[in-house]
């Protein structure tokens, strides 16, 4: 789960990490109260999941609190990399003396965690790393040895840095690193970190934390916002079922990560648009079935469905009678192409078939994976 | 031979007296896995179908001689499970449990990196070596003995390949599911390196998807030591961007991880990648039958033309 700006700031701050003084606002009003309050310069700050805020204007500089009311008035409600801004970050302007970048990456190549340190902070740090890779220096942490000085010794000196600034970035990173381990976070990265007399201050953060581990961050875990997903995330985070929108017409329902993903990519291939990719999971039984297909068709979008199920765990009859079960009760008219395979497939594809005879007329059969993407894009098209 | 657990391969299960774990155990033991014990704390003494349970790892390796770990238990005890495994000396760990915390996962990893231990997963479908063995929650009556080995970050994605390559009567030496977290105990080039070294496994198939850079690493290994051809597939073409497919592992973040690199690097090494399911099958079939006639004309001599 990614994090606002303002909420891994807190994160940082809880560890000892200086911020800039700042007050989250949600209206015009209340940012220019904040400015007020705040007193001088400020800059208004769009809060946004996606880079490349600055350059799409949601980053604003306030003299004063009527200046600050104005640029919350433009900033808000804009839309940036298709995200409608809802809260602007107010903060105390700094002045600084020089933006580096620091952060700390859980390396899943390495089975490390990556400290890098560079004096070109305020770019995009990929850009620095192809343009000038030997402007970041690196170093790897083993997770049982934990955070040591030589760490920091190490990055100061491989970037370059003035020795004066030692005692704090080794100061600064061991803070980090314990952010890292104790909120259990995939990347802490502070980009600008600014020199401000000798202090270093994060003006920007982006932390990433894993949502595996957050049962024990009740803290972390209620930051999550859930304005920001599509209607049929929200319901089938509610329901418990794992989904995701693509945006195209044909309902895609499968069993395992690997096998939906490979569905998309058969249905793709036939020239048709997956709406979604929705994984029932493993031994899905009837209900979970009706729960999965009512995520999927209140995506309006959707006009026609394939399921591609490959029985392990998962038993074949169960998907069918949830089928039957979800169209009964919520009377799908919309084509449904049904590929079943593994255990119990004879059980399940008699029951379907049962169900086309007894007049299902929606319904249908195919036996192979691209079979049964290339009907379910004809019936989408309405073609058949 | 096959690869990892074979017919010698004596299981204790961890989690046992679970719904997964006796269930699976049971599915593992009818297909002539030696499953020859259980661990739940607390439950030592009691037994599930014959089964006997252990109070801890080291008292069933004790007395059963088990040498390969099945873990069922729950994310947040997993990995307290695994270290006690690793502790008891057991030689290879199969972990099925899906959720364990990528920074416990971290640690474990590199606690058994210096040791002489095999962990397969976590959030794996396991490992079967066809008639010999099953170890963790594969559907084994898909697999036939043969060939091919099979290696996979997907479990359904393995079923549905293994059953393409059985349909055309070509069987498996042995198939693996690495797992589908960012962090996994072996990887692809572990997997490989055992399938080149394995006298039966002539062809292997390498099913990747979307996240992390292991397919590419695997595609350099592949190039620069595999002998044996290697037949690829990569899902996730159709992934949007910073969003997680089911698996923990699977997202493309900034434009690292996408389906179209993997493939690119596989095939860059030689591999050749199929555009579906049934298009691997069909080309380790192609593969395989091309190997028996280069074999035969090495036997026999060019043939005159």
């Amino acid at each position: 789960m990614d994090l606002y700006e303002y909420q891994g700031k807190e994160l940082l701050r809880s560890v000892g990490i200086e911020t800039p003084e700042g007050r989250v606002a949600t209206s015009p009003s209340r940012a220019a109260a904040a400015a007020a309050d705040l007193g001088g310069g400020v800059v208004v700050k769009a809060q946004v999941l996606t880079g490349g805020r600055g350059k799409a204007g949601g980053i604003k500089r306030a003299d004063d609190p009527d200046e600050a009311r104005e640029a919350a008035r433009s900033v808000l409600g804009m839309t940036i990399g298709g995200l409608d801004v809802h809260r602007v970050l107010v903060e105390k302007a700094a002045p600084l003396e020089h933006e580096l970048y620091a952060a700390l990456v859980f390396d899943r190549g390495a089975k490390k965690v990556l400290a890098m340190l560079s004096r070109m902070g305020g770019m995009e740090v990929e850009d620095v790393a192809r343009e000038h890779p030997d402007a970041i220096a690196r170093v790897y942490v083993d997770p049982l040895a934990g955070w040591t000085d030589y760490h920091g010794r190490r990055l100061v000196f491989e970037a370059g840095l003035e020795t004066e600034l030692l005692r704090p970035m080794c100061e600064l990173f061991a803070r980090l690193f314990e952010a890292f381990t104790r909120y259990e976070a995939l990347l802490v990265e502070v980009n600008p970190l600014a020199v401000v007399g000798g202090r270093l201050v994060a003006l920007d953060c982006k932390v990433t934390v894993d949502n595996s581990a957050l049962f024990r961050h009740r803290h972390v875990a209620q930051m999550e916002d859930h304005h920001l997903a599509d209607a049929q995330e929200v319901m089938a985070r509610e329901r418990g079922v794992t989904y995701v929108k693509i945006g195209g017409d044909i309902g895609i329902l499968g069993n395992g990560a690997g096998l939906v993903m490979s569905t998309l990519d058969v249905v793709a291939e036939a020239g048709g648009a997956p709406a979604n990719f929705l994984d029932v999971g493993g031994g899905a039984k009837e209900e979970e079935i009706v729960t999965a297909l009512e995520v999927l068709t209140s995506d309006s979008q959707v006009n026609a469905i394939l399921f591609n199920i490959f029985g392990g765990i998962t038993r074949c009859d169960e998907v069918a009678r949830g089928i039957l079960t979800a169209i009964d009760r919520m009377d799908i008219k919309m084509p449904i192409v049904v590929r079943l395979e593994g255990t119990n497939e004879a059980d399940g594809r008699v029951i379907i078939a049962d169900a086309i005879a007894a007049g299902a007329a929606n319904l249908s059969v195919e036996e192979s994976m691209r079979g049964a993407a290339d009907r379910a894009v004809e019936l989408a098209r309405g073609v058949v | 031979m096959a690869i990892i657990i074979d017919e010698t391969s004596r299981v204790v299960v961890q989690g046992l007296t679970g719904r997964e774990g006796s269930f699976h155990a049971r599915r593992n033991r009818a297909y002539g896995t030696n499953v020859v014990g259980g661990v739940t704390p607390g439950k030592g003494g009691q037994d599930v179908e014959g089964i006997p349970v252990f109070d801890t790892v080291r008292s069933a390796v004790e007395a059963t001689g088990a040498d390969v770990s099945l873990v069922f238990v729950p994310p947040r005890v997993a990995t307290d499970a695994i270290y006690e495994a690793i502790d008891a000396g057991l030689g290879t760990i199969v972990v099925i449990t899906e959720g364990i915390p990528a920074h416990d996962m971290l640690r474990v990893y590199n606690y058994l990196r210096y040791r002489a231990v095999t962990l397969i997963g976590p959030n794996c479908p396991g490992v079967i070596s066809p008639g010999k063995a099953s170890v963790g929650i594969m559907p084994a009556q898909i697999f036939i003995p043969g060939p091919v080995g099979i290696v996979s970050r997907s479990g359904t994605l393995t079923y549905q390949i293994a059953n393409e390559l059985t349909h055309r009567g070509i069987g498996q030496s042995s198939a693996v599911g690495i797992g589908g977290d960012p962090i996994v105990g072996s990887t692809y080039v572990d997997i490989l390196a055992r399938y080149e070294a394995d006298p039966e496994t002539q062809l292997v198939v390498m099913v990747g998807e979307i996240g992390g850079d292991e397919e590419e690493t695997a595609a350099r290994y592949v190039a620069e030591h595999m002998t044996k051809p290697v037949v690829g597939y990569v899902a996730g073409f159709t992934a949007p961007a910073g969003k997680q497919m089911g698996h923990a592992g699977a997202i493309i973040s900034g434009s690292s991880g996408t389906a179209r690199a993997k493939k690119v690097a596989m095939e860059a090494a030689g591999i050749r990648v199929g555009i579906d399911p049934t298009d691997v099958a069909k080309l380790a079939g192609q593969v395989l039958a091309g190997r028996e006639l280069g074999q035969a004309i090495a036997r026999t001599g060019a043939p005159s033309v």
